[in-house]
């Protein structure tokens, strides 16, 4: 047995399982990568049919079902105003809770109930509310509004798990020293909080880029990338799907991989100047 | 500019919240107030009367049958995906907190279980058609065997495919709370049970179980939001052919039928509420923060 552990009884099902899940969950998703590298005219499963980037190729091809280049450049733009709005929201919102200010369990409760809310609900209620209003619903207006009520809600819940965290005698310190309120947040608050702010960061963005439900009826003409794709399917399953799939997972995993690498370092970083301080006065 | 601060610093919370309760105001209570007014204008089978107030929206939604059919296979539904994801996250989390002991290797294949929540869930649905499609993976594999002569047809476009997928991303929604309270459980206390005689179901059932009530509860309240407002997967792996309330509302918008989708999505809110206002009742959430 290595190193010399004594497995617990019913190790080995339990970790059959687990391995069983992780297939399951990456499963589908690894087939889709494999068949959107097939050669033209090819088939929606296996055996694959050649070796080529054809799939890739007609995602481009504005002939075919249409040019995915604007809807991508679309949602990746909402995403990033999700990400900024979304951080800096629950950052503040983190602040206030932390008072336990008159009316803060109505605001939690809003909240949750942003997150548990029927999607179709929010979606049909912004965009009938946008025409009463004279208005047509656009994804940069009221897209954006419900891809934040979806975002909105991890971003906050996530700041009140840091905030509870957060030793507010670091802060009582800082400011016996003579620091001013925006000295504190800015030198103490901030950096302490910041792996949170990267995790709320990586949701807003995430969540907004791939979010379908809520958008679904107040995008307005142009659509966001994951409307664009529904659509798509619906007037044909190609393996050019596939390729669009290929394509927006590999982006996804870019952008999780790069703020797991970030979060890591500033955690090796703030080890290492702990370090290092403790050497110099030790 | 002394005066700008003070004034700053007295209605510091006020700035800090506002932002937070301007936006979910203008696209969260904003909307909700709108579906009620909408569900109750009156709509006469083509349009929809502005101003016309009526109940027979709702009237309707009590008297037709289809409404139990949907509550039913919406109930049913969430209840099978309940119990597969409560089974399988508990035992994944299980493994990952009392089987593993590095906590390097614990905390990367957590992190593999939750990396697909961040992806695509349209494409994640749209991966299941290669393998369940007629002549998809599986069927290949049943006929090729000789299982079955014909392709099986219940695989793709039926409730199983729906149901297949749920479990697939749903379970990660039970997992990841399942995970974090099961970590927070002092390991002496285990050993304390052991050492006094306690089988390993007896510890599981009056020592981890108990402890695990938070993570449960808000896995349960996931599931359920989940479960109730999908209507994608179902359009996508069904082909509209599982009717669920989400999915049937989601008809009748694209058929226009607003008033009577919006005094549907109020009864469905008001469901989901009910539902996870008492799971909320029974432990306190935010204390798990």
């Amino acid at each position: 047995m290595r190193d010399g552990i004594k497995r617990a009884p019913g190790y080995w099902p339990r970790a059959t399982l687990f391995y069983l899940y992780l297939l399951f969950l990456y499963g589908p998703i690894i087939i889709i990568v494999l068949l959107s590298f097939q050669a033209d005219n090819a088939s929606l499963s296996f055996p694959m049919q050649g070796f080529s980037l054809f799939y890739f190729g007609e995602v481009f091809d504005p002939q075919y079902i249409g040019d995915f280049r604007w809807p991508f450049g679309r949602s990746v733009i909402l995403g990033l105003i999700s990400m900024v709005l979304t951080m800096g929201i629950s950052f503040l919102a983190g602040l206030a809770f932390r008072k336990n200010f008159k009316g803060n369990i109505i605001v939690f409760y809003v909240v949750v109930a942003s997150l548990i809310c029927p999607s179709i609900l929010i979606s049909l209620g912004i965009g009938i509310g946008f025409s009463n209003l004279g208005l047509v619903s656009q994804w940069w207006s009221g897209g954006l509004g419900a891809h934040l009520s979806w975002t909105l809600p991890f971003g906050v819940l996530i700041m009140l798990a840091v905030f509870s965290r957060l030793d507010p005698r670091l802060e009582e310190a800082a400011r016996d020293q003579g620091a001013s309120q925006w000295q504190t947040l800015r030198n103490v608050t901030i950096p302490i909080t910041l792996p949170g702010l990267v995790g709320v960061a990586l949701f807003g963005f995430t969540l907004s880029y791939d979010e379908y439900p809520r958008i679904s009826n107040v995008a307005g003409e142009d659509n966001s990338l994951p409307v664009e794709l529904v659509n798509a399917l619906s007037l044909a399953a190609t393996p050019t799907i596939y390729a669009i799939g290929t394509m927006t997972t590999l982006f996804s995993l870019t952008i999780i991989f790069s703020t797991f690498l970030v979060v890591y370092f500033m955690a090796k970083r703030r080890q290492g100047l702990g370090l290092k301080k403790a050497k110099a006065e030790g | 500019m002394a005066g700008l601060t003070a004034i700053f610093n007295r209605y510091s919370t006020l700035f800090q919240i506002s932002p937070l309760v301007i936006t979910l105001t203008l696209f969260l209570v904003g909307p909700v107030i709108v579906i009620i007014i909408l569900s109750l204008w009156k709509f006469d089978g083509f349009m929809t009367l502005e101003g016309v107030w009526t109940f027979r929206n709702y009237e309707k939604i009590f008297t037709r049958s289809l409404t139990v059919t949907n509550y039913l296979q919406t109930g049913k539904m969430l209840l099978i995906t309940l119990v597969v994801t409560f089974v399988l996250g508990f035992t994944l989390a299980y493994f990952l907190v009392f089987d593993l002991v590095k906590l390097r290797t614990k905390m990367l294949l957590f992190l593999l279980c939750v990396v697909p929540f961040w992806t695509s869930a349209v494409i994640r649905t749209v991966a299941w058609m290669p393998f369940l499609g007629t002549e998809g993976i599986i069927n290949q594999a049943v006929v090729g065997i000789g299982l079955s002569d014909e392709p099986l047809k219940f695989l793709l476009f039926s409730e199983f495919a729906v149901l297949l997928s749920y479990i697939q991303i749903f379970t990660l929604f039970m997992m990841a709370p399942l995970f974090n309270v099961m970590a927070r459980i002092n390991k002496d206390l285990i050993e304390a049970a052991r050492d006094n005689g306690a089988s390993s179901i007896q510890i599981l059932w009056n020592i981890i179980l108990p402890l695990c009530k938070p993570g449960i509860a808000i896995g349960t309240i996931f599931v359920i939001a989940l479960v109730a407002s999908d209507f994608t997967t179902i359009r996508i792996l069904s082909g509209s052919q599982v009717g669920t309330v989400a999915a049937s509302m989601a008809n009748q918008i694209y058929n226009v039928q607003y008033p009577p989708a919006a005094a549907t999505a109020m009864i469905l809110l008001l469901a989901v509420l009910l539902l996870v206002g008492g799971i909320m009742r029974l432990v306190d959430v935010r204390r798990q923060l």
